[in-house]
């Protein structure tokens, strides 16, 4: 029974890494940016639902929509000031390195305004457990609703990107920049709104974390942003499935090598196995081969 | 004995056969053509010849060696050197630098002497300065030797292709529309330019050109190819008479 | 002809030449009694970070190859040298530690061969996201590791009770705890490290200096501009950016060297993506391919927090502003035109136009 256990906890936390990872795979696919802050808008967003309950006295559900509004925001505005300027920088290194002073500058700013010190978080997701097999498996009500979550938001993503005007707009611009614009494509909207996107994504990411592991600091978004941009990289970066099926199989992974193995290389299996993937299918799972042409 | 034997080259990318069945026999010191309407194949053609696909069938024989299926370096030390239709070159390197690229595997020391600056690195870069300025000459690029190639003027990075691949000391050079972008005055120099390189090198060439007066006024003989398929070969003045090869270009 | 040769010569000099004058002015400055202790502190790390710089440049800059794993390769310098160095104790100090930096180099440049055989087959970001994976995991396997030696020689466990050393025999890494004393084993030198770093430094500038302006080196250039290309006449990529990847690797491990032998205590949790990634900053703001970018970089911005300590608080949150809008300042197009157009101003008053 334990092994269903491990794997509801692997899922669970894998279903997080896959909303992060769908902010990383869609900025990727459309920007052809490493969106290293992204983990940090997370934590900002964290913050964001921690301070409106225990300081502002409001209602978690609002406090989760004020979040959502805030890195919604936070991101277009950090996709206007900071990366845009490089959009067509001679080297993509330079926008790289701007996300991750971007990073810092967000990782600094929360240093300052909330300090140092690890808050605990407050519940917010207040579901029942639901048991199983006569009370042989607990499972908690935040890993129903991560669960859950992360399947409405893959499913309305894929809706909106394959149905919707602005969606196919976003396919356009990730298949060619150029040929979009002159097909009268809004690109530097496009671009915003996939921002917008992504950070309102890792706001939700950010309260399911840290309901699942209830503490926050300034870094808590930094190691799980790679995590999840490792995630999106396994399964094939670009691809909303490949996101989501990257995510979750690196949280099972990350549980049963904690459970099964060792806790303290859980992370090293983990890295491990993308190796393995990467140099068996260059483009991840579900990445397209692309070659260029003579 | 020939010095390019194409017999029966095919590749098929899925469902599409993009060169069936090609036959062609270059002989040394010639200087040929290969045309044909867009997406006829000729592009696929140099890539075969140069490894960077593989055939699916057919062999190539390269002055009587097999190089069928070999790699894009072991062809280009075979003998076979070429230019691109985009052009390709080492944009952040000198001039002269892109031509001693060129010449990395004719003039050689090892990594160590190079680090250590031992003697024979001095003699060795010395050979290679002086080899690469003789060959920039013949393309009056030698008083551009310290120029970024990427800084060069579109006709002069054309040049400059040719004048790398030569570097690699080739038998047969192939020449991916050496024309493409350039204005009349320019054709009319490159034509002398590769007569030149063929008396001064010795040199077998073959050219895919979509400039009729380039292709009439140099090429001795032509290939034509249609839809992958040979549609017709031999001297260049009936070729281009040929009614089967007006109707590929206008269409029907 | 020979101007050519002359200029990029010269330009190598100048860089040994800023080292050199940097030496001598902090000697001059700590001989008068007027470098601070502070200052004193950041001399040897500023050695190691701009090692570290300069061989990283030569995979990101020469081999134009994102890599987000050099403190991975920092990492198995500093612990496979700080291991030697507790383990051969009875070496006298002098030979001992050359041999130390030689054992750090060796045992980096054998990972970088290792690992770069099989990620030298991915390209762009997917190479990055692989590099930073192994540094990773290098990170996580030390921590888990403990070594000890007795009269038996060594012995390797992943526990503290697992070594069964004997009587008489020591603990030297301690998994996550590291390796304490190292620098106590160089009484004598102690001192000179900063020396030590310098020549260091200079051997570092040597190597990749002239691998660069050599035959290897515009073969592993070319496979930047033009990996096609550079097939096409007959240059082997594997091998150019594999010799780029080791060598670079292997200062990597000298720069670990000095690092380790330079604390008392030495943790693995340092060497995590983020120095990487730190390391990489001083090479892109420095200068993509700048050799000289990444020495001034490296120095003005790894002492900027230091010296910024007295605004507590703040400081980091400096250094985040400054490199973001050093970044757009130097990358972002429009600022380029716009100091483009004030530099010909400046030059279009001095002389009627010069170049086309």
């Amino acid at each position: 029974m334990s092994f269903i256990s491990y794997l509801k906890d692997g899922i669970s936390l894998g279903s997080i890494y896959a909303i992060i990872a769908l902010g990383y795979t869609m900025v990727y696919g459309i920007a052809k940016m490493l969106n290293f802050a992204h983990g940090d808008v997370i934590m900002v967003g964290a913050y964001v639902i921690l301070t409106c309950i225990t300081r502002g006295g409001m209602s978690p559900v609002l406090a989760v929509i004020l979040s959502v509004v805030v890195c919604t925001v936070l991101g277009v505005v950090i996709e206007k000031v900071a990366y845009s300027p490089l959009r067509k920088a001679s080297s993509n290194l330079a926008v790289l390195i701007t996300a991750i002073g971007v990073s810092y500058l967000l990782q600094n700013l929360a240093l300052l305004i909330f300090g140092a010190d690890a808050k605990s978080f407050v519940s917010v997701v207040k579901v029942p457990s639901v048991s199983l097999f006569g009370g042989q498996l607990m499972i908690k009500g935040i890993t129903i609703v991560t669960i859950l979550a992360c399947i409405v938001i893959m499913v309305g993503l894929s809706f909106f990107v394959k149905k919707t005007k602005p969606g196919r707009a976003m396919q356009a611009v990730s298949e060619d920049r150029d040929a979009a614009q002159l097909m009268g494509v809004n690109v530097n909207a496009t671009i915003s709104l996939t921002f917008a996107i992504g950070s309102g994504l890792a706001a939700i990411a950010g309260l399911l974390l840290c309901q699942t592991y209830p503490t926050l600091t300034p870094y808590t978004g930094a190691m799980p942003g790679i995590k999840a941009f490792v995630a999106a990289v396994f399964g094939g970066i670009g691809s909303i499935p490949g996101a989501m099926v990257g995510g979750i199989l690196l949280g099972i992974l990350e549980i049963f090598g904690k459970a099964y193995i060792s806790s303290q290389v859980a992370d090293a299996i983990v890295f491990a196995v993308l190796i393995v993937v990467l140099l068996v299918k260059p483009t991840g799972l579900f990445g397209k081969n692309i070659q260029e042409k003579v | 004995m020939a010095m390019l034997e194409v017999n029966h080259l095919s590749i098929q990318f899925g469902g599409l056969r993009a060169v069936d069945g090609f036959n062609m026999t270059i002989e040394k010191g010639q200087l040929y053509g290969l045309i044909g309407p867009n997406g006829a194949g000729k592009t696929t053609v140099f890539n075969l010849l140069t490894g960077v696909y593989k055939p699916t069938e057919g062999i190539i024989r390269l002055d009587g060696e097999d190089i069928t299926g070999k790699s894009t370096i072991e062809i280009n030390k075979a003998g076979i050197a070429r230019t691109f239709q985009n052009i390709r070159l080492f944009k952040e390197l000198s001039v002269l630098d892109n031509v001693k690229v060129g010449l990395h595997n004719h003039h050689t020391y090892s990594t160590l002497t190079g680090i250590l600056r031992l003697p024979k690195y001095y003699k060795v870069e010395k050979e290679m300065n002086e080899r690469a300025l003789e060959i920039l000459k013949v393309f009056d690029l030698d008083r551009e030797a310290e120029t970024l190639a990427g800084n060069l003027p579109y006709g002069k990075q054309r040049k400059l292709e040719i004048a790398r691949a030569l570097a690699t000391d080739p038998k047969l050079l192939l020449l991916d529309e050496p024309a493409a972008g350039m204005n009349p005055n320019e054709t009319q120099e490159l034509m002398e330019t590769i007569r030149f390189v063929r008396e001064h090198f010795d040199m077998t060439i073959l050219l895919i050109e979509h400039d009729m007066k380039l292709v009439g006024g140099i090429c001795e003989k032509l290939t034509v190819l249609n839809f992958g398929q040979v549609l017709t070969q031999g001297e260049t003045a009936s070729v281009l008479k040929d009614p089967a090869v007006i109707t590929a270009y206008l269409g029907e | 002809m020979k101007k050519v040769k002359n200029k990029t010569t010269q330009n190598n000099m100048i860089n040994y030449g800023i080292v050199i004058l940097l030496f001598v002015i902090v000697q001059v400055l700590s001989s008068t009694g007027n470098l601070s202790r502070l200052l004193t502190g950041l001399l040897v790390p500023i050695c190691v970070y701009t090692i570290a710089a300069v061989s990283l440049n030569l995979v990101v800059g020469f081999s134009g190859e994102l890599s987000l794993g050099h403190a991975g390769f920092m990492c198995v310098g500093a612990f496979s040298s700080a291991l030697f160095s507790h383990a051969m104790s009875d070496i006298p100090q002098i030979p001992r530690f050359i041999l130390a930096i030689l054992v750090g180099a060796a045992v980096a440049a054998v990972f970088g061969l290792i690992i770069g055989i099989p990620v030298l087959r991915l390209r762009g970001d997917y190479l990055a996201i692989v590099t930073l994976a192994f540094g990773e995991i290098i990170k996580n396997l030390i921590n888990v590791l403990y070594i000890g030696v007795d009269d038996h020689g060594l012995h390797v466990a992943t526990s503290s009770a697992g070594l069964h050393l004997e009587a008489g025999g020591k603990q030297i890494l301690k998994g996550a705890l590291g390796i304490s004393g190292t620098g106590a084993l160089y009484k004598d030198i102690k001192s000179s490290f900063f020396i030590i770093g310098v020549i260091l430094l200079l051997i570092t500038l040597f190597i990749v200096q002239n691998l660069v302006h050599s035959r290897s080196g515009r073969a592993i250039m070319s496979t930047r501009d033009n990996r096609i290309a550079a097939e096409s006449v007959g240059i082997n990529i594997t091998k150019y950016k594999l010799l780029a990847f080791t060598i670079s690797a292997a200062l990597a491990g000298v720069a670990g060297v000095l690092y380790a032998h330079n604390l008392s205590l030495l943790k693995v949790s340092v060497f995590d993506y983020n120095m990487s990634i730190l390391v990489l900053v001083y090479v892109v703001l420095g200068g993509i391919g700048n050799i000289r970018g990444s020495i001034i970089a490296t120095i003005i911005l790894y002492a900027l927090p230091e010296l910024l300590r007295g605004f507590a608080n703040y400081r980091m949150l400096i250094y985040a502003i400054v490199l973001i809008a050093m970044m757009l300042f130097n990358w972002a197009p429009a600022a380029r035109n716009w100091r483009a157009r004030v530099m010909e101003k400046v030059r279009g008053s001095k002389n009627k136009r010069e170049v086309a």
